[in-house]
């Protein structure tokens, strides 16, 4: 440093100082931000694994679908059991008659013990028993099922009576609230009501659907969200979400959930609910300006169909699997479950009275396969009869309804729909998608509804002279997203739905000026304390190690993949070809050369070695060494599906199944997706089990021991 | 790191299909556009460390005539391409930044003239809000969040870079 003896050099130095300053901290600066940049990267492209995963699973359905379509067409069972086995899965879900419900669920039999240290309820719900509900479920205590099924009656009463669209003013409490998807998350429901207030005559709520599922709490929203509804019916309204479903509940969880919480009377309180979900209203209307649905709209979407259909008849999306060949009557009360006296294939009429099981005509030779076909499907469609008929014991209402099941009964001069119209104008309303594309086209990825683009949005706005669309259905980073010119909101109310840290929760509120005020949040304290870097890292590894469980799930499809660019069998590929094979056997639309880094650890020369890249990855499903690799992909890439077809043949929901049965089940599936499993192959599954109960898998224990991804709840 | 051998086609069809890929993860809508305001994050996760003046130079090269707002990948991926290819931007690498952060003090003689590793929080907030191509208010929050240590009120600044270099694989073509 010199001693400033010239004012030359002073200014020279100092010059040379502040650029220097300016050199050094545009460094820094550079840096940081080309950090901050790939954290950015990093948390867009761990977003897009988990909607992919997400959407892929529900892909699933259609698989389901596809299942239950072969059974009917394809599969010839070689005995009874087989047989009795398959219709089983046909007439699961069945849903009973309402005289049979109030019967079959009755409550007032049930007794509250003194040793009950739960909530009590009596009916009419007063505002002191909502409190003590929430109080006891933040005390983790649970509510007696005779409460439970004594409330679920009481809902059933109310919506009843409940047009299919509700209609919502903001003149009379000031302002609307309208929550999205709360998927069983308690703590983000405790933390709407602890920032905005609980429902009362000045505060009223819109809950945009789905409410149960994935999340540990759904009966708890439920029981809730009902008692609310029960005690300020003008200010509290639901819409039904495609959650809203038994099929569905299958298999994401919420079956299991009240099986779990209720062993003994699980099962009543699971087709009341079934029974609930038919009459929540399809739709909200706010000061008839903003429509209020769970999914979306259509171009053929008719909000005068909608208001007049008889709601209650759509009880499930899987359900109504359209078969080939087969008389429309039948297929029309195949998808609605009602019964009715129709004459069978063969043209005889059946008994009306109780009948007795149908014993099967004698089976035609098995060298005419069409003949032994049509043959399975009969025979399987008289013991549905059967069994439809044991439980349609007595005459109700509903019956007289649907005698003449074609025509709106409401308005017989007016419009005559199809059963399947009506059935397509909910589906749409529950399960469609927004696209920035113009046009409308189908939903193959969820495999029900449609996406709409915005000149589907602006036409329904016109004809219904509406301002904007308000839906849920989809989880957004910031629980709100506007879309199509801000013609329509997507609200999400689940915050952390992916991981802790994956995203916020938001909900929306309207006042007479319609203008939407959000707030947001994140119900998880651990999440605020991470620092952002943190918080991408947590979230990132949790998609990472889902992603390389789909992987794994897929290594046959992979290897043989992988061989295309491998014609020299080294076993080696380059990177740049690695990634154009993923994507084409596990079709997620993933950015794999972004990805890659995280994926692969090791390469030389710029080629991986696959053959140990993929022992790498079976490495980490430590837990089922002893269980043949190739068999444990197929249970990997198929759990979901074995999952809800376990929960639909398990039909007293006991979590239990006979060895029989998972041996049967094995075997339709493995013949269905065409891959070669020997009883012994079987026997070694069952061996990796504990099973302990006299003959009966545990197949919840079953498919815990499969599942890699821990759920961190 | 030869990806494709020495074949250049392959090579630019490599780095082709990576910038698209960067790119497509902030397109929205599906439509091959992003925001204008997400250039830089592509441009930075593609491997260079470009300055502010830098980037509005590259803006100006990709934005439409009439300023829409947003970038198309078409005019997007022959810029970008030539970068890569060209190796503009290079990273920075560790050890000059960590001359970086010991420059101040020493100019300033301020507390670290001895290089005890560590900066105040006054003195790296003057400096990255008055200097250079300062932050903005949210950049400087973020981090000071993750580079603070709240007892001494100090940034120390080597554990601070180690912690915040990626071990990042260049798989830029050699």
């Amino acid at each position: 440093m010199g001693s400033g003896s010239s004012v030359n050099v002073n200014y020279k130095y100092s010059l040379q100082k502040s650029e220097n300053a300016f050199k050094a901290a545009v460094l820094i600066q550079r840096w940081y931000r080309r950090y901050v940049a790939r954290l950015e990267m990093r948390r867009r492209c761990t977003w897009r694994i988990f909607q992919s995963i997400e959407y892929a699973c529900e892909q699933d359905q259609i698989k389901l679908h596809n299942f239950f379509s072969y059974l009917m067409d394809n599969f010839t069972p070689s005995s009874s059991k087989e047989r009795d086995f398959i219709s089983r899965m046909f007439i699961s879900g069945e849903s009973f008659k309402e005289a049979e419900l109030e019967k079959y669920c009755d409550y007032e039999s049930l007794e509250v013990p003194d040793s009950y240290t739960g909530p009590h309820l009596s009916f009419p719900l007063l505002p002191d028993h909502a409190t003590a509900l929430l109080e006891a479920f933040k005390q983790k205590q649970q509510l007696h099922a005779r409460y439970v099924l004594n409330l679920l009656h009481e809902t059933r009463k109310h919506l009843k009576q409940l047009p299919n669209i509700s209609h919502v003013s903001t003149c009379y409490s000031e302002e609307v609230t309208v929550c999205g998807d709360l998927h069983g998350q308690l703590d983000d429901l405790f933390l709407i009501f602890y920032k905005n207030g609980l429902p009362s005559p000045s505060k009223s709520y819109v809950f945009n659907g789905d409410f149960v599922d994935r999340g540990k709490q759904s009966l708890e929203i439920l029981i809730i969200l009902f008692t609310f509804l029960l005690i300020y019916p003008k200010e509290v309204h639901l819409n039904r979400g495609n959650h809203e479903d038994h099929m569905v509940n299958l298999r994401y969880g919420f079956t299991k959930e009240v099986m779990q919480k209720y062993k003994l009377h699980g099962k009543k309180i699971l087709k009341m609910i079934q029974n609930v979900f038919c009459w929540l209203p399809l739709a909200t209307l706010i000061d008839q300006k903003v429509l209020v649905i769970h999914g979306g709209v259509s171009n053929t979407t008719d909000l005068d169909m909608l208001e007049k259909i008889q709601r209650n008849k759509f009880i499930s999306v899987l359900r109504a699997k359209k078969r080939k060949e087969l008389n429309r009557n039948v297929e029309i009360k195949e998808i609605n479950g009602e019964s009715q006296a129709e004459p069978d294939s063969a043209g005889n009429e059946t008994m009306s009275s109780l009948p007795s099981q149908p014993r099967p005509a004698q089976a035609p030779s098995m060298a005419n396969r069409v003949e032994f076909s049509r043959w399975v499907r009969q025979t399987v469609q008289e013991q549905i009869e059967w069994c439809r008929k044991l439980v349609d014991i007595s005459d109700s209402e509903e019956e007289e309804l649907t005698c003449s099941s074609l025509v709106s009964l409401t308005d017989l001069d007016g419009p005559c729909w199809t059963r399947q119209e009506e059935w397509k104008q909910i589906l749409d309303i529950l399960w469609s998608d927004p696209m920035p594309q113009e046009g409308c086209r189908e939903n193959t990825v969820r495999g029900g509804g449609c996406y709409f683009g915005p000149d589907v949005t602006g036409k329904i706005l016109e004809k219904y002279n509406l301002q904007f669309l308000i839906r849920s259905h989809e989880c957004k980073q910031d629980g709100y997203e506007f879309c199509h010119n801000r013609k329509v909101l997507t609200i999400f109310s689940a915050s952390n739905y992916y991981e802790i840290g994956s995203n916020r929760g938001a909900y929306v509120k309207l006042g007479p000026d319609l203008v939407p005020h959000f707030v947001q949040y994140q119900a998880n304290k651990t999440a605020h304390t991470l620092t952002m870097t943190q918080r991408i890292s947590r979230v990132e590894e949790s998609a990472f190690r889902a992603l390389r469980e789909k992987l794994f799930a897929h290594t046959s499809a992979l290897i043989s993949a992988f061989k295309v660019y491998d014609k020299d069998n080294t076993g080696r590929i380059t990177l740049s070809n690695w990634a154009t094979a993923v994507e084409s056997v596990l079709r997620l639309g993933l950015p794999w050369r972004m990805l890659r880094p995280q994926l692969v650890r090791s390469t030389a020369d710029g080629m991986l070695e696959y053959k140990s890249w993929l022992d790498d990855l079976a490495m980490e499903q430590r837990s089922q060494e002893h269980i043949q690799s190739s068999l444990l992909e197929v249970i990997y890439r198929n759990r979901s599906n074995l999952e809800t077809i376990f929960r639909i043949i398990d039909r007293d929901h006991s979590g239990l199944i006979s060895f029989e049965e998972f041996h049967q089940t094995w075997k339709l599936f493995s013949s269905h997706m065409n891959i070669e499993l020997t009883d012994d192959g079987i026997n070694d599954l069952v061996r990796s089990i504990d099973f302990n109960k006299d003959g009966n898998i545990d197949f919840n224990e079953f498919l815990e021991a499969f599942r890699l991804v821990k759920q961190s709840q | 790191m030869a990806e494709e051998g020495s074949n250049e086609d392959g090579v630019v069809a490599e780095i082709e299909k990576k910038i698209t890929e960067a790119f497509k993860v902030f397109d929205h809508e599906g439509n091959e556009t992003v925001d204008v305001r997400e250039i830089g994050s592509i441009v930075r996760s593609l491997g260079c460390f470009p300055t502010e003046a830098e980037l509005h130079e590259l803006l100006a090269k990709v934005e439409e005539e009439e300023p829409t707002g947003y970038v198309h990948l078409e005019k997007f991926l022959p810029v970008m391409t030539k970068v890569l290819l060209d190796r503009s931007y290079r990273p920075i690498p560790e050890d000059v930044l960590l001359h970086a952060f010991e420059f101040y003090p020493f100019y300033l003689k301020a507390l670290d003239e001895n290089k005890s590793g560590y900066i105040t929080k006054e003195e790296l907030v003057k400096h990255m809000t008055e200097e250079g191509e300062p932050f903005t208010e949210e950049e400087m929050e973020e981090m000071l969040s993750s580079a603070l240590d709240p007892e001494t009120n100090a940034v120390h600044y080597r554990n601070y870079i180690s912690l915040m270099v990626v071990d990042e694989t260049d798989d830029l073509p050699q």
